[in-house]
């Protein structure tokens, strides 16, 4: 009785261009068809490259105190200005400040004054320093031409440190502290999802009851408990250091997840198989048959883990539990703003988290994008 | 062979409706054109075709449960309910007057009982929801009616079956419990899209007894889609055949089985494998080529780039059906051809 | 069902007694003991320190004795309510933090409410109305929900409220209820003072249900059974509700699993920055001063928290989908 008709493919099959590409090179295709996620790319190029160039790109030196500016507000950077005479002045330059008393609390108030006009130079002389550490320079993005002039594009801080400097400073340290995070999980990610999702039985069992009660764990007090936990004598570097091993200890759960996932579900395909029936060794199985089958999800599922180590990095500085006061990262810089009438006279305490929403959304539509193009057939 | 009684009034007649898929990105796409069925009380209209020809997209047409990019752009499906007939293709696909019909007048079972029927509700529910809503009743009422309803289609312990998952069924039963659904409210018409497919060859077989035992018991109009030839001569009074979007052949089952006059219906029955004998075993003659998109169809007859017998007007021009006997009509140029040829 | 929360219960326990490790293990991070630098407190602030008093306390804790002795000790006191003492307020532990764990719980109940209510009908309308507008805007807002970080957004919030009508936002009473029994006053007081930081930490939950909602149910909508219940004539908004918005509900019970660490974790930072009288001010004051008992205990009662929260959620999603009730997938 079951006498079927022939269910033929509706549509024909295209001959196919014979063509070879990488599964990175198919993926990089597919994303330069997300629009918004190219757009983003370029947003956290540009954020990685005032982190690698901070000291070239600051106009002064963010710990380069003045107590003759506290709390003076941004200058912004102004190009046309009329002359008295009625003639235009072309060219980037900053207004100078003058000192109001305020009559009702008797304070000393810093208002722009539009009479001073301080031209800004490109490539402007400063006192040698070495870029990222390493290469000794003597110039500066931009500076005024006397540079001991006020120069607070964005504003000052409580000692009259430049917001800017210091904003571009605590890029470095922000973005560089996601990266080195998410470096740490996805090593302890791999290694462990790894050998839970190659090897399977009793340690994915067990590795899996631990992915999952970490997971199941308010992360905030923990990562409070163990920062606190931290010698108050430790120098900048090991707080860091310290710092971003914590992060990791809760961050790698997702990524050994991904890695775990994918390597369960790769163990049973056919071409691994085929591998194991030719007698490739686990090693060679792993690295040349599994691995480049997965790059693609793993970047994704990288980048996507970075806002979080941002985020997580921020909030402890913010609290005072992350990284201390001579480093200077996004965190530490809102700690300023905690307080609320230091925020009403000086909103622009408020500058380092806009960059925080503006890198946490584009590492976001990013590692979409990337997903998206990892596993087209994913969603 | 029985002849259809002409004087029976048609229950539903479906006369020259299109559909056309519109999208916001590319051209639309016509997929059913122009067809004319017409369905009995007491009688079952097999349309069979294969995946993608439009019979299940016609099949909803009449309960309007298509999307909002479907358009009837041309044609009537007029639905006889005793008090007169009415357009159900002018009718809003979300108006009381739609709505009324759906469930009521005219039901549907699926292919897929499994998925067709909402996991997380009782199968009573789902039954008594449509007792409830056509006829108002209170709800102990609506149960008591479900478990008759249930018996009727043969589930065994139909009360306690009543307060069973849908995941707890067999997919035979579950099937069953979609028929009582469909029977709840004794429609006029039941459309039946491919309520077999899914199901195991003698759960099949049941299925298909069942629903010709309920039609003499409830005297019902039925229509039949399946892409399977066994089961319409196994159901079927009448049959339809579709190809990309057209009705290609139509007529009693017998008149078309016995001579397929289509190019297409014959080439289906030569698909069908026989018993045979192993020595007297012939190859299938599986019809050459690929069914092409609806886009790439010829303004002509849709067969045209698979028909071995293909001449000049296929291509550009539509055939009109021709009567080849009584009741049995074909699109085919090379019909209308032999007839003019006879008439000369 | 009773199988199913037996088994979830015993999950549970385990998982409990993994917490518990964990907090004592945090108790007992910084170097030394607490007894030592608690006597060199008192030294420094000219207390005289009896010996008897110093010789209970370190039996009491087993101090210098293995790890498993001491814990066993703390753990069996935890049970019985005895969560140590806090040797900054020189008080039980439980008295200082039993209110404020209250409080804790009070907030984020109140922002899982709203969180519901707001996300339902969002995430619906956006779902059936899928590209229009108001899919758009709560696209937006989720991507807002994303990538503000809450104690930000509390900034925000307390910034804009100052500059804009003068008012501080924060604590949860004014200091004339801070102390009065629970009346209908109070709980008004209450109200007026807890919107901002529940709207605060509902905001990326929210956010993130409508997100989860709306995919679920576009996915659910494009079932057969939909179809069905079309097929049945009923009216567009009962075929909805009533099927695949039913269905679309379960996942989004299970996410309650992450949500509530999330929404924890978040409430500590809040509480901070709004200045709340819940558990978080004082856990970042306990950790900073190393009043470790205290510190431990909150990080064990707000994780017990999360954990009791998700078997809640897990039961809840076992009485309304049947398949998991049943033990079918």
């Amino acid at each position: 009785m079951a006498v079927l008709l022939m269910e033929t493919p509706v549509s024909e099959i295209a001959p196919r261009r014979i063509a070879r590409e990488s599964q990175l090179g198919l993926m990089w295709r597919r994303f330069r068809q997300h629009r918004l996620a190219l757009i983003s790319l370029w947003v956290v190029v540009f954020f990685y490259a005032v982190a690698i160039l901070a000291e070239f790109l600051s106009p002064t030196d963010p710990s380069a105190y003045n107590a003759r500016y506290t709390y003076a507000p941004p200058q912004g950077i102004h190009f046309f200005d009329r002359n008295e005479d009625g003639s235009w002045y072309f060219g980037p330059f900053v207004y100078g400040y003058k000192t109001e008393i305020d009559p009702v609390a008797l304070r000393r108030t810093f208002v722009i004054d539009e009479e001073v006009r301080l031209p800004v130079r490109f490539f402007a002389e400063s006192a040698p320093y070495r870029l990222a550490g390493l290469i000794p320079m003597s110039t500066r993005f931009i500076g005024l031409e006397n540079p001991r002039d006020p120069f607070y594009i964005l504003g000052a801080d409580r000692l009259g440190r430049d917001l800017l400097s210091r904003l571009i400073h605590g890029t470095r340290i922000s973005l560089s502290i996601g990266l080195a995070g998410v470096t740490l999980s996805l090593f302890f990610g791999i290694v462990i999802g790894g050998f839970a999702g190659f090897y399977g039985g009793r340690f994915d069992g067990v590795v899996m009851r631990v992915v999952e009660f970490i997971r199941s764990m308010p992360t905030i007090p923990l990562w409070l408990g163990l920062a606190a936990a931290l010698p108050r004598d430790w120098s900048a570097l090991q707080t860091y250091f310290a710092i971003t091993i914590i992060l990791s200890l809760i961050g790698w759960t997702e990524l050994a997840r991904v890695v775990r996932g994918r390597f369960l579900s790769l163990r049973t395909e056919d071409f691994v198989t085929a591998a194991q029936l030719d007698g490739a060794s686990d090693w060679r199985i792993v690295t040349r048959h599994m691995v480049p089958s997965f790059t693609s999800h793993i970047i994704a599922a990288a980048t996507l883990a970075i806002p979080g180590m941002i985020l997580a990095e921020t909030a402890l500085s913010f609290l005072g539990l992350g990284l201390q006061a001579p480093i200077v990262s996004w965190g530490t810089l809102l700690q300023d703003a905690q307080n609320i009438r230091t925020l009403a006279t000086a909103p622009w305490l408020l500058m380092p988290g806009l960059c925080v929403i503006v890198v946490i959304l584009a590492l976001n539509f990013l590692g979409d994008g990337l997903r998206d193009a990892a596993d087209p057939h994913g969603r | 062979m029985p002849q259809i009684p002409m004087a029976a009034e048609p229950i539903l007649a479906i006369k020259n409706m299109s559909i056309t898929f519109t999208s916001p990105d590319e051209a639309d796409v016509e997929a059913v054109r122009q067809v004319d069925l017409t369905l009995t009380a007491g009688k079952t209209l097999a349309l069979v075709g294969e995946s993608g020809c439009g019979k299940s997209v016609t099949a909803r047409a009449i309960l309007r449960l298509l999307d909002k990019s479907a358009l009837l752009p041309s044609g009537e499906i007029l639905f006889n309910h005793g008090q007169g007939t009415v357009d159900i293709a002018r009718l809003k696909p979300d108006s009381l007057a739609m709505r009324s019909i759906r469930g009521a007048e005219i039901s549907m079972i699926f292919q897929e009982p499994m998925t067709s029927l909402s996991p997380v509700h009782t199968i009573g529910d789902q039954i008594d929801e449509v007792i409830v809503l056509h006829e108002g009743v209170s709800p102990k009422k609506a149960r008591e009616r479900t478990v008759h309803l249930l018996d009727q289609v043969g589930i065994s312990g139909a009360r306690e079956r009543a307060n069973a998952y849908p995941f707890e069924l067999s997919g035979g039963l579950r099937q069953r419990a979609m028929i009582a659904m469909a029977l709840a409210c004794t429609p006029k018409l039941l459309i039946a899209d491919e309520p077999t497919t899914a199901l195991d060859v003698t759960t099949q077989a049941q299925i298909l007894d069942l629903l010709r035992q309920l039609q003499d018991d409830f005297g019902m109009a039925m229509l039949f889609i399946t892409h399977d030839l066994g089961v319409v001569a196994e159901i079927a009074d009448e049959v339809a055949v579709m190809y990309l979007g057209d009705v290609v052949e139509q007529g009693d089952v017998y008149e078309v089985f016995r001579s397929p006059q289509h190019p297409y219906t014959q080439a289906l029955m030569n698909s069908v494998p026989h018993l045979r004998r192993k020595a007297d075993r012939q190859r299938l003659s599986p019809i050459k080529g690929t069914v092409p998109s609806p886009k790439d169809r010829p303004a002509g007859c849709a067969f045209t780039s698979r028909c071995p017998y293909v001449f000049e007007p296929c291509a550009g021009t539509r055939p009109a059906p021709t009567e080849v006997g009584a009741g049995h009509l074909a699109r085919c140029h090379l019909l209308a051809r032999t007839k003019m040829e006879a008439l000369a | 069902m009773v199988g199913f929360i037996v088994r979830r219960f015993i999950a549970m326990l385990l998982t409990l007694l993994a917490v518990s490790i964990v907090a004592f293990a945090i108790i007992q991070l910084p170097p030394g003991d607490f007894l030592t630098s608690y006597i060199a407190q008192l030294a420094s602030t000219g207390d005289q320190v009896d010996p008897r008093v110093i010789e209970n306390l370190r039996a009491q804790y087993g101090l210098g004795e293995p790890f498993y002795v001491q814990y066993w000790k703390w753990i069996t006191g935890v049970v019985q309510g005895n969560f140590g003492h806090s040797f900054e307020w020189k008080r039980p532990v439980w008295e200082l933090i039993w209110g404020r764990i209250g409080n804790s719980i009070l907030l984020e109940g109140l922002a899982v409410i709203v969180m519901w209510f707001v996300a339902l009908p969002i995430g619906i309308y956006a779902a059936v109305r899928k590209y229009s507008l108001g899919d758009y805007l709560s696209t937006i807002l989720g991507f807002i929900g994303l990538a503000v970080p809450n104690f930000l957004f509390a900034l925000i919030l307390m910034y804009l409220a100052y500059t804009w009508f003068g008012t501080t936002l924060g604590g949860l009473f004014s200091p004339e209820f801070e102390m009065a029994r629970w009346s209908l006053p109070r709980v008004w007081d209450f109200l007026s003072h807890a919107w901002a930081p529940v709207l605060v930490l509902a905001t990326a939950g929210t956010a993130e249900l409508i997100r989860i909602l709306r995919a679920n149910l576009l996915d659910e909508m494009k079932k057969p059974y939909v179809v069905t219940a079309r097929a049945k004539g009923l009216p567009e908004w009962k075929v909805i509700l009533k099927y695949p918005v039913r269905l679309a509900l379960n996942p989004l019970i299970s996410t309650i699993g992450w949500l509530l660490p999330a929404l924890v974790s978040g409430s500590v930072i809040v509480s901070v920055v709004m200045n709340l009288p819940t558990a978080g001010p004082m856990l970042l004051r306990s950790l900073t001063t190393q009043d470790m008992y205290l510190a431990g205990a909150i990080i064990l009662l707000l994780s017990v928290l999360t954990v009791i929260g998700t078997l809640i959620s897990d039961i809840l999603l076992a009485l309304i989908d049947p398949r998991i009730r049943y033990g079918a997938r």
